[in-house]
């Protein structure tokens, strides 16, 4: 069984904070980190392999340093790694982010299975997943908490809902876009971590990938950012104190006109 | 390929373009700013702050697309056995808006399975017209069929702007479709508006986990599509004296193909109410100690008719399902009330429900970060806070 992940580095959440005084981002000494939902999708795609047999290419669209990301995953069980890296790319939307990675995944070739995290921590868009598939032209499940049956030409998973689960018969190739309860991701071992320090990320380019130039990057992208800005960040408000029974009063009494 | 440039004998080196750059890419150089192209990603936020016009970015963009055949607002009405979602209406009540605005129709599409019922209530919620396809492979959401029909919904009938609600479904299919039919897409909305001068769509949403705005449009191309998160919107009044055209369509069998086949709906959330349409939620947080201690959190909840959250460690301790969670790595809310009983407040928590309307948190440690945007906030003991509150609420709501 041939699986791809496709994963995105990100900048750490808890390491985000505003300047108090410009009121915007500060990037600096901000570590980067494997999106955390990608790292379920990682860890189903190895858990696939050690199932079925196969292979685990990941593969990642961004800077150079994004080859970082890549030795995580090898170190965590992925077998080969793709950078797809461009100043072309610069600017791209999930439009011509997914169009990028649908070329990487077509020159891979063969691939029985896609997994993605559900959405990446810095944009939470959850629009790259789907936009793969819709370009690849395969079938995709979203939201997959559990891959009960796997086989060479098909599988059954749950899709998580609003109000419970779905379940999905799929023929593969199929993507599938992951949630945290479908597994919990392993240390890496002592020889991942060798093989991610010997490993050599394969690294392509826009035309390495024979990308439409037209579809690459801002000029590919429909949608574009106009404005940016810190929304007002919430202050603490009111410190109830008293006996409980009358906080419990006063507590009832604020909340009126949402709870009646 | 598209490229930025500082024009220098505009630049004076002000540097507001400087704090504006969300990834930290432009510095002062002999007083005028210096793009580091390694971490640029052409957002274009620093071209709109630039006073001076000094900040060029040109996009190899082709000639300009014809795109005046494009008109109406759509909404894309998600139904659930039959029963219309009320993100549809909030989505409705939205829509009026910016279709007054643009002097189009608002229209309501509806796919479905013997959902005919749904066009009157449509109708009522403010829809001018109801695209209905009603066919059995439509029953429940189904990604090949339902992108198909829409996809080819949209290439006959050619609406400016598309809205989808964020949910499970909406962001599976709109994320498909807007692929096919190259169409702009800005998931996550908390605002809209138009400018009605170039009929653009304006979508502004939250990043980097709320810590960013951000406001979008999408210049060459149409549709302009939006997913909307649950509860930000209002939802539209009813007005039983409405009647909106009906457009009936029905299209060749293969478009109603799936390749995935659907074989069960399993519903888990049995007396507690779904998580993102709550308009009230209680969470349980690591304070709350175990199985018990959730369990005072559900009676809150289900004395004030709410809904069940947990944070991240009160899942992971297998105290209450992940369908629960809130925060990064679980659900994104916006109730109009969050109650934290015992939760500290980490960032990844607060990512997930600070644009509540009104946050309590109880906690015993006053300088839990939660307290930080809590409304209203109590410091103690949760054993005894939370089932006084309940007997409070329940008194109140005579339960």
């Amino acid at each position: 069984m041939n699986i791809i992940v496709c994963i995105k580095q990100v900048p750490n959440t808890t390491d985000v904070r505003i300047d108090p005084v410009t009121n915007t981002l500060i990037r600096e000494g901000v570590e980067s980190v494997i999106n955390p939902f990608d790292a379920y999708a990682i860890e189903e795609a190895v858990r696939l392999k050690e199932r079925c047999g196969g292979k685990v290419t990941v593969l990642t669209m961004g800077p150079p340093q994004a080859e970082n990301a890549l030795r995580e995953a090898i170190s965590l069980g992925c077998d080969e790694a793709v950078l797809v890296s461009d100043r072309k790319f610069a600017g791209s939307d999930t439009w011509a982010t997914s169009y990028t990675l649908s070329a990487a995944i077509r020159k891979i070739g063969d691939f029985d299975v896609i997994l993605c995290g559900k959405q990446a921590s810095d944009g939470d868009t959850a629009q790259v997943g789907p936009g793969i598939s819709a370009h690849l032209d395969i079938p995709q499940v979203t939201y997959v908490k559990k891959i009960e049956e796997i086989s060479s030409d098909k599988a059954r998973v749950e899709r998580m809902t609003e109000e419970g689960y779905d379940v999905i018969e799929t023929p593969l190739p199929c993507l599938f876009t992951v949630v945290k309860e479908l597994n919990t991701p392993r240390m890496p071992s002592l020889k991942g971590l060798m093989r991610a320090k010997s490993a050599k990320p394969l690294k392509w380019t826009a035309e390495d990938i024979e990308a439409d130039p037209a579809a690459l990057g801002l000029d590919g992208s429909p949608t574009r950012v106009v404005k940016i800005f810190t929304p007002e960040p919430r202050k603490g408000g009111e410190m109830l104190q008293g006996d409980t029974a009358d906080i419990a009063a006063e507590l009832a009494e604020l909340l009126k006109d949402i709870v009646i | 390929m598209a490229s930025i440039t500082i024009l220098l004998d505009k630049c004076t080196g002000c540097t507001l373009c400087v704090k504006s750059c969300p990834f930290g890419a432009i510095h002062m150089a002999n007083k005028k700013a210096v793009i580091d192209m390694a971490k640029c990603t052409l957002c274009g936020a620093c071209v709109e702050t630039c006073k001076f016009a000094a900040i060029e970015i040109k996009k190899d963009g082709g000639p300009k697309k014809d795109l005046s055949g494009y008109k109406d607002v759509w909404v894309f009405c998600e139904q659930k056995k039959g029963v219309i979602q009320s993100i549809s209406f909030e989505l409705l009540g939205e829509g009026r808006k910016l279709a007054d605005k643009l002097g189009v129709k608002l229209c309501a599409v509806l796919l479905g399975s013997g959902v005919d019922a749904g066009v009157e209530e449509l109708s009522h919620r403010g829809a001018d017209k109801v695209y209905l396809v009603d066919h059995p492979a439509l029953k429940s959401y189904q990604d090949d069929p339902y992108t198909e029909v829409f996809v080819r919904l949209a290439e006959e009938y050619k609406p400016e702007a598309i809205l989808c609600g964020a949910t499970t479904i909406g962001r599976s299919l709109v994320s498909r479709v807007a692929i096919k039919i190259n169409a702009g897409l800005t998931a996550d909305c908390t605002e809209l508006d138009v400018d009605p001068k170039d009929r653009l769509l304006l979508q502004t949403r939250p990043a980097f986990g709320g810590n960013i705005m951000a406001t979008i449009i999408t210049p060459n191309h149409r549709p302009q599509m939006a997913t909307v998160r649950h509860k930000v919107m209002k939802e539209a009044a009813i007005d039983k004296t409405r009647k909106a055209e009906l457009i009936k369509k029905s299209y060749p069998e293969e478009v109603f193909k799936s390749r995935t086949k659907l074989l069960d709906i399993v519903e888990e959330i049995g007396e507690t109410v779904n998580l993102s349409e709550a308009d009230i939620i209680v969470s349980a947080g690591r304070g709350m100690g175990g199985k018990e201690g959730v369990a005072l959190v559900g009676e809150l909840a289900k004395a004030l008719g709410g809904a069940v959250g947990a944070s991240r460690s009160a899942v992971d301790a297998d105290w209450i399902p992940y369908s629960h969670q809130v925060g990064q790595t679980g659900k994104t809310v916006c109730p109009k009330l969050y109650i934290a009983c015992g939760i500290s407040g980490q960032i990844q928590h607060l990512i997930g429900m600070q644009s509540s309307k009104v946050i309590v948190a109880i906690n015993k440690d006053p300088d839990a970060p939660i307290f930080k945007v809590a409304t209203y906030g109590i410091v103690g003991d949760v054993f005894e806070i939370v089932p006084a509150l309940t007997r409070e609420f329940r008194r109140v709501l005579n339960k």
